[in-house]
Order: structure tokens, then C-alpha cells, then sequence
């Protein structure tokens, strides 16, 4: 389970973990604020119950950084996650930095289109990378026969990160600037459309972040996926039932349900988007290609 | 503080030199750098001859390597590291940290910048590229505003090159997939944002339509002036409201800021626009280097010149300011 991507209160965020705790189908969690420093207090006074919850349940936690790191502020927090317990993963390069030498995760935010770069990374103590959202198949499976000995990680699921930004669109939408965005992207659970004046669906906006209108499903893909070599399916949270969403993924990867009828069982769990998958295919990441 | 400045041609290159560049930069004509643009770009003669030139004139020339290497096609990209190096290349500009690990273990010797793409926006994520690679400048992304610069500079031990003028990326460089989730192509792999290939204008009633793979980026009243469909600097509907929504179709100019950036202690000022051509280039360099050299109060009329080429269109500090967030 990827790190919440949007701004839910802490109560939301908290009983959203205890479900995952719940979850038989959820062996790893990533947790943390990654796209805005400005929320983080929504969610760390929960964060130590929420992380105790999580390890007794037997899920393997870490603990993500910011993917993009400019304020002195959020500076020291990524220098914090040095002394942290749990695994940490890097969002940025600031916190390749800090994390050096020691085990660790390297999340999507981290540019690795290449095998020679994720065997630099193993070098410096990543044991298991997610790959950023817009690499096709051939790529992918370079770069992780590029760098045996660690792990490999994809985004199955979910809204994909497409950029950062210092300004923040959500708050300009709403006639605010960052500075005093009075944290209207919590209006937002699952992100705020942004369509094309002929009203074509087209991106989501999440804070300093754009997302994928699109939500992410590889479903289809997942015996692909395998045969590439990838070790870890990453689902990153939409305001749905996320257990169930594991799930069905659990269930299509085990082969007690054929991907179709999959896709049609997440239909019904989370319906608030079109599903893609181009990124994949070498095709524009919203295209669906069929299996 | 050095001027760098843009050179999509060989005749660019020439007049940027002649115009009062310090450093020009440059790229090879393929995939290895984020101006992959049809028509542009240098052969390895045409480098040759553009750095011998260059150092005739007493004018450092910089290649940009810097998208990120495709997997299981990174030849291609230290191929190319090679023959800047083999050219004279005064620095290469890299982005991807298996490039920049090739260079600087093959050609410790090789003055190595750090490509905007490169996305590092604080203390410790310049030190690790200056600690692992021995990075001797960085060019910082447009995410920070002129007192965080000053900190950084502070802070760091390398020199720092801004962007001062043309072009402005509303997203953090070097993480940006819109492009390619709409097209197909990115800057980072392909070295393209936006592509041309992809755009189509239609006429709907009064309006122009600009398109970019079939989608609505821009609809222009008749009175209007319809722009390129850069697909973060489009008209979108958001929030019940129709509008900019990431960014109006603005370019960047922060000569406002000259002193400040001097003061903050930033070593270069980079101008963008390596697609632009050779009579644009020249009349940036100049104006800004004029402009540079003049005290404060002659400024201004020095840069009426400079305000003119981005006539039709707004100019912004971009983050440089506070309140562009």
C-alpha cells in the first residue's frame, strides 16, 4: 500500500490504516506525507499509533520523504528520517543523501530510467525501488536485469504522480495562493478534476501535485509483470475500499479470478475514474491497451 | 555573473559569441538532450568546430546531456558523453546519475554541471551530486525563491546558474510526465514536451482551437493571438470556472531580481530557448549582457529592447517570487 496520496483528516487517515491492518491481502505499507510539508500535521499525531497498528498486524512499514524538498523546514524533516525506526523510502535525492549506507526504499519521485542507476542506488543501500509511473515494459525489465539483488516495485493501482510543482494549482483554483491555501485541497478527497474546456476528462489536481485523471490498474498485466521480474505491486490509495481493491488484486494474482472479471469486480469498488494503463505498453499513459 | 546562453544551430552558436556569451550550450541532434526538436542540434563536426570557435573567442562552450539514459540504450548517451569530451566540451550538463557517475569515473578531469532535470532543489541533494560525482555547478530548478537561493549558495559547495530569461517550466524540471501521459513522449526520455507532432489547430465557429492528441488545450476568441499548446500553459475548467489553470502562457523574465541574484551569490545566468532562432538569440545576449554591465539606473532602458521579444506575451519572476505559489 503506497503512502495516502491527498489531504484527509487525521481520524480519516488513521481509520484508513486500521482497515489496512485488517487486510490479509496487504503485506507492505508506505505511510508519510510526500507531496505537501504544509499538511504533515494533519497526520503525525497518528502516525505512531497508526505505525504500531500496522506491525502488529505483520505488515513490513516504511516511512516515505518528501518528493520535493526546497524549505529549511522540510530539509530537517528529511534529515529526520535517518533516525527512524522503520525502513525509510526516498522521495528525493536530499534524502538519497541521508538515508546512505543504511537500508532503504526508493519511491517513485526518484528519476531511475536505467538499470546502471538503480545498480548505483543498491550500492548506496536501496534494497527495493518503485519505478516512476512513465517507463514501458522494455525498460523495465532492463533496469531490473540491470540491478539483481534487489527488489522491484510498480504502481498497480491508483491516480498516477505525474508532476510537482512549487505553486500550488489547488489553491489557485480555489482563488488562494500556497502561502495561504487555507487547505482547500482537503475539499478534495480524491483529488480535483481538471477538464478541457470541451469538457474532455484530461488531469487531477492534488495540491502541489498533478496527478493522472486516469486511475492505474494493471490487472490485466500482472503475469507480465511477474515474467518482468517485479517483486512488489504498489496500490496507491483512491477514497475507496483499498482492502478491497488488495483484494481483487490478491485474487487476479493468485488466478482465483481472471482478470476481467477482476476488473469488474473494481468497477464496482471504485468507479470515480477511467481505467489506464499506456505508461505500460510504450503508449500514452492514458491510452487502455487491452491485454 | 556569466551569461549562458542558447544555441539550437551552428549560425545561433555564432551569434551568441559574437553577442557577448561567456558560455554557450548545446546539444547533440538526438534523444541525449531535453531540446530533441526536428531541425535542431549539432553533429559531432559541427561541435567540433563550435568549441574551437568558441575558444578562439575566449567563450566556453557546454553540451546538455541531459535527459535520463533508456534502459538497454545507455550507449547512446555515454557515446555521446565521449565525443563532447573528445570535441573540448568546457562542461557537459547531465541529468541522469548513472551519466554523471560515467563521466566522472572515465573523465575525472571533465568539468561536470548538473542539468536543471536533475530536479536537486536543497542543500542536501546538491551535496550528494557535488560528494558522488565531484559536480562542479548546478542549475537549479525554478522552485525557489531569490532568499532560498541566497541560502543555498550559502550552503553549498558547488556554483550555481539560474534561469533568468525565455521559458518557464510551471513543474519541478526533470519530474514531470504530462507529456508523455498525454503523447506518448516525455522530456525525460525523449527529450520532448509537448511535441509538434502532436498538435493540431482547428477552427470551431470564431474561436481557434489549439490541440495537443486530440485534446482542448486552448480556445482563442478572434482577437486573440493563439499560442503553442504547451499542455501545463493551457486554459482548463476547474473548480466550476474556466481558466489558466496551472499557468497562464507566460515566459520568464527576472531581470528585476539582477542585483538580488548577484548578491545571493549565483554564478551564472542562464538564458533558455535552444529552439529559438539566431536573430532572437542575439538580441537576448546582447540586451542582457548590456544590461548586466550597466548600473542600476541605466537598466531599464536597456532591457526595453529585451521586453519587446517577449511582446505578446506576459512575463512573470515565476517562483523567484514568493507570491507565485
Amino acid at each position: 500500500m503506497g503512502p495516502v496520496p491527498y489531504l484527509w483528516s487525521g481520524e480519516k487517515w488513521r481509520d484508513f490504516y486500521y482497515r489496512i491492518a485488517e487486510s490479509g491481502h496487504v503485506d507492505a505499507v508506505t505511510l508519510g506525507e510526500v507531496v505537501c510539508s504544509k499538511r504533515d500535521h494533519f497526520t503525525r499525531p497518528f502516525l505512531p499509533q497508526v505505525i504500531e497498528r500496522l506491525t502488529a498486524a505483520g505488515k513490513s512499514v516504511a516511512v516515505a520523504s518528501l518528493a520535493l524538498v526546497t524549505l529549511e523546514r522540510e530539509a530537517a524533516q528529511t534529515r529526520r528520517l535517518a533516525d527512524v525506526p522503520q525502513l525509510a523510502e526516498a522521495n528525493d535525492l536530499s534524502a538519497l543523501r541521508v538515508l546512505a549506507g543504511k537500508p532503504h526504499l526508493v519511491g517513485p519521485f526518484v528519476n531511475v530510467y536505467n538499470g546502471a542507476t538503480a545498480r548505483l542506488l543498491a550500492k548506496r543501500g536501496a534494497i527495493r525501488i518503485c519505478l516512476g509511473p512513465e517507463l514501458p515494459a522494455a525498460s523495465i525489465a532492463s533496469i531490473i536485469s540491470g540491478a539483481p539483488g534487489i527488489e522491484f516495485e510498480i504502481i498497480a493501482f491508483g491516480r498516477l504522480p505525474l508532476a510537482i510543482s512549487a505553486r500550488c494549482a489547488h489553491a489557485r483554483a480555489k482563488g488562494n495562493t500556497k502561502d495561504n491555501c487555507q487547505f482547500v485541497c482537503g475539499d478534495e478527497p480524491d483529488g480535483l478534476d481538471v477538464d478541457t474546456l470541451d469538457g474532455q476528462p484530461f488531469l487531477t489536481v492534488n495540491g502541489v501535485q498533478t496527478m493522472s485523471r486516469h486511475c492505474q490498474v494493471l490487472l490485466g498485466d500482472l503475469p507480465a509483470l511477474v515474467e518482468l521480474g517485479v517483486t512488489h505491486l504498489r496500490l496507491s490509495p483512491q477514497d475507496c475500499d483499498m482492502a478491497a481493491v488488495a483484494e481483487i488484486f490478491a485474487e487476479v494474482r493468485d488466478g482465483r479470478v481472471c482478470p476481467e472479471e477482476g476488473i469488474a469486480k473494481l468497477k464496482i469498488v471504485y468507479s470515480a475514474a477511467p481505467y489506464s494503463n499506456g505508461f505500460l505498453h510504450g503508449a500514452p499513459g492514458m491510452n487502455w491497451v487491452a491485454a | 555573473m556569466e551569461l549562458i546562453c542558447p544555441a539550437g544551430t551552428p549560425a545561433a552558436f555564432r551569434e551568441a559569441v559574437e553577442a557577448g556569451a561567456d558560455a554557450v550550450y548545446c546539444g547533440f541532434r538526438d534523444e541525449t538532450n531535453a531540446r530533441n526538436f526536428p531541425g535542431l542540434n549539432f553533429t559531432r563536426e559541427e561541435l567540433r568546430q563550435a568549441v574551437a570557435h568558441g575558444h578562439a573567442q575566449g567563450v566556453h562552450t557546454y553540451v546538455a546531456l541531459n535527459t535520463f539514459m533508456r534502459a538497454g540504450h545507455e550507449d547512446l548517451w555515454y557515446r555521446a558523453a565521449d565525443d563532447a569530451v573528445a570535441a573540448g566540451a568546457d562542461a557537459v550538463i547531465l541529468a541522469d546519475m548513472a551519466l554523471m557517475d560515467y563521466v566522472s569515473s572515465t573523465y575525472p578531469d571533465q568539468r561536470l554541471h548538473v542539468s536543471v532535470q536533475a530536479s536537486a532543489s536543497n542543500v542536501d541533494a546538491i551535496a550528494l551530486l557535488v560528494e558522488s560525482f565531484g559536480a562542479k555547478r548546478l542549475v537549479l530548478p525554478r522552485v525557489l525563491t531569490v532568499p532560498e537561493i541566497a541560502n543555498l549558495a550559502r550552503n553549498v559547495d558547488c556554483e550555481l546558474e539560474v534561469f533568468a530569461f525565455g521559458g518557464l517550466c510551471v513543474m519541478a524540471e526533470g519530474r514531470c510526465s504530462l507529456s508523455s501521459y498525454v503523447t506518448g513522449q516525455s522530456p525525460n526520455m525523449q527529450g520532448v514536451c509537448s511535441p509538434a507532432s502532436h498538435v493540431r489547430y482547428r477552427e470551431d465557429g470564431p474561436d481557434m482551437v489549439s490541440e495537443l492528441a486530440g485534446f482542448t488545450i486552448n480556445r482563442f476568441g478572434k482577437d486573440e493571438p493563439a499560442g503553442y499548446p504547451t499542455l501545463c500553459k493551457g486554459r482548463f475548467h476547474i473548480a466550476d470556472d474556466d481558466g489558466y489553470a496551472f499557468e497562464d502562457p507566460v515566459s520568464l523574465d527576472v531581470m528585476e531580481h539582477l542585483d538580488a541574484l548577484r548578491s545571493a551569490g549565483v554564478t551564472a545566468l542562464k538564458i533558455e530557448g535552444r529552439q529559438r532562432g539566431k536573430a532572437y538569440v542575439a538580441q537576448v545576449v546582447s540586451s542582457l549582457r548590456a544590461a548586466l554591465e550597466a548600473p542600476k539606473e541605466a537598466r531599464a532602458q536597456k532591457l526595453t529592447q529585451l521586453h519587446r521579444l517577449s511582446e505578446g506575451q506576459r512575463t512573470t519572476a515565476g517562483a523567484y517570487e514568493k507570491k507565485w505559489r
